[in-house]
């Protein structure tokens, strides 16, 4: 992504691109854990889908069906709110090389 | 219709204020500056003034307001002075950093501990470094004459930047003044229509105001900023010719007092020049040539314009209103001092801290500052670069 100089800048912090956070892969920084969906323990509660800080949790026609790792930071907020006893969504260990957390 | 009114400090912004009509005006009382906001708020319960006026918890929340206001895409203006302006302190480099063409008015006083009401510079020397142009009045007139010119500077697109005016806690914003009083349309059309730059409440245009930013971004946006604050000197020259054409009295960046053949001279801000002027008559009177410089734009500062200005002098004092503990001198004298730095001919420069807490400082303290420059002039020696004026030692 080519960042502006400053004299290309709007003034004053004015930021003119809504919604260009989807260009901010916030998964770049992942802790060195993520969460790991486990699809047949899923209740389709959604409590993942509103309490990821990211929204990174992945639904498909009204069904949630994993994490987008573009925005996954890691947090594991998602797999504490789970609710069932054998959660749908448990956190395991990664290991991302450099060169894939480079921004694309 | 002009006129000419008996009224102090505080009142004569209150009666800018009233003549301009900010869209929105956020402040909290404070001693000096409270009857700024006391007159703003009669003029509003008596129907003076068509702004929102509002009156928040603190001046933190003040300042805040103003910020809301700003970017919604209004006029504003606020008022306070020492441990208020102290408390927007994080808020004013917001305004700075967002480039909201704020105005504000400073009643200066000291700051706390020990506790003082009185006039000093502490307080708007403190935010020197909070990205607002800085603007120091001699007198009432001048406090009027600024508070109006400010709102031309600080919305110049160029500019973008919120200015404050500075007018001495008690010695000016609590001492009568007659003063020229101009006609309400004449003050409204030098002003002008405010034309706000991304107003959030022009809905057609999604944006974001002061969004986070990481190591990338940051430095590039304070750039900017800077680029603002830099932009200004043109635009305050030009704003201070323009009111000069329209209302007779003309301002530049500093008054010069008696300087053509002057071999010594006196740098003072604000009220206290008043006073210096009949000091560097005295000595006039006795033969001896000084002169006086008055700074009245402390940000951006002037430092060609004061160097080119100081730079034939023998000797130099600069009298600050306000300490640095710890820096190698005041804040006006190390600006000076530096501005000097790269010119071969140079005066000698000493620094004398005054007046802090209210302090009187009387002509005969003038003198004696004088008296001793003509000694520095003469020995070319200076036996003590920093020191204080009517201290007991």
């Amino acid at each position: 992504m080519k960042k502006e100089s400053w004299k290309e800048l709007t003034i004053g912090t004015i930021n003119l691109d809504a919604g260009n956070s989807v260009k901010n892969l916030t998964g770049t920084w992942r802790s060195g854990k993520r969460p790991q969906f486990i699809q047949e323990n899923c209740i389709q509660c959604f409590f993942c889908w509103v309490y990821c800080p990211h929204f990174a949790i992945r639904v498909e026609k009204s069904e949630v069906t994993g994490v987008n790792y573009d925005y996954c930071t890691g947090c594991g907020i998602c797999c504490t709110e789970c609710p069932p006893k054998e959660k749908a969504l448990v956190m395991v260990k990664e290991e991302i090389k450099l060169a894939e957390r480079s921004p694309k | 219709m002009k006129t000419m009114k008996t009224l102090n400090g505080n009142q004569t912004i209150a009666e800018a204020t009233r003549q301009v009509d900010p869209d929105v005006i956020a402040a909290y009382p404070i001693t000096p500056s409270t009857a700024i906001v006391e007159t703003i708020a009669q003029f509003k319960a008596d129907g003076l003034i068509s702004g929102e006026f509002v009156c928040p918890e603190s001046e933190h929340s003040a300042m805040s307001v103003c910020i809301g206001a700003a970017s919604a895409g209004g006029r504003v203006m606020t008022a306070t002075a020492s441990q208020g302006l102290a408390l927007m302190w994080e808020m004013l480099y917001i305004a700075a950093g967002l480039r909201l063409p704020i105005v504000a008015a400073i009643a200066n006083r000291s700051l706390s501990a020990p506790i003082n009401i009185h006039g000093d510079h502490s307080d708007t020397m403190g935010a020197r470094d909070s990205g607002w142009i800085q603007i120091y009045s001699e007198g009432c007139q001048e406090a009027y004459d600024n508070f109006i010119q400010a709102f031309r500077i600080a919305e110049h697109l160029n500019v973008r930047t919120p200015v404050l005016v500075g007018l001495d806690g008690f010695i000016i914003s609590h001492s009568m003044e007659v003063i020229q009083v101009e006609d309400d349309d004449e003050v409204k059309r030098f002003v002008g229509e405010y034309k706000p730059v991304y107003p959030l409440l022009d809905t057609s245009r999604k944006m974001t105001v002061g969004p986070i930013d990481f190591t990338d971004y940051y430095f590039e946006h304070k750039r900017s900023q800077i680029e603002g604050i830099e932009n200004a000197p043109k635009v305050i020259e030009a704003v201070g010719r323009e009111f000069g054409q329209k209302f007779g009295r003309e301002y530049g960046f500093f008054e010069e007092y008696r300087m053509d053949d002057a071999e010594t001279c006196i740098v003072v801000m604000s009220s206290a020049a008043g006073t210096c002027k009949d000091a560097v008559d005295g000595l006039r009177a006795e033969g001896k040539r000084i002169g006086l410089l008055k700074p009245r734009v402390f940000r951006p500062f002037p430092h060609q314009k004061i160097a080119e200005a100081l730079k034939k002098m023998k000797a130099v004092a600069v009298l600050d209103r306000s300490s640095s503990p710890g820096a190698f001198g005041a804040p006006l004298f190390t600006e000076i001092r530096s501005s000097l730095y790269d010119y071969s001919e140079r005066p000698k420069i000493v620094n004398y801290v005054y007046g802090l807490g209210g302090r009187d400082i009387m002509v005969e303290h003038f003198k004696e500052v004088g008296l001793k420059l003509g000694e520095i002039a003469k020995t070319g020696k200076v036996a003590e670069m920093c020191g204080y004026i009517n201290l007991r030692e």
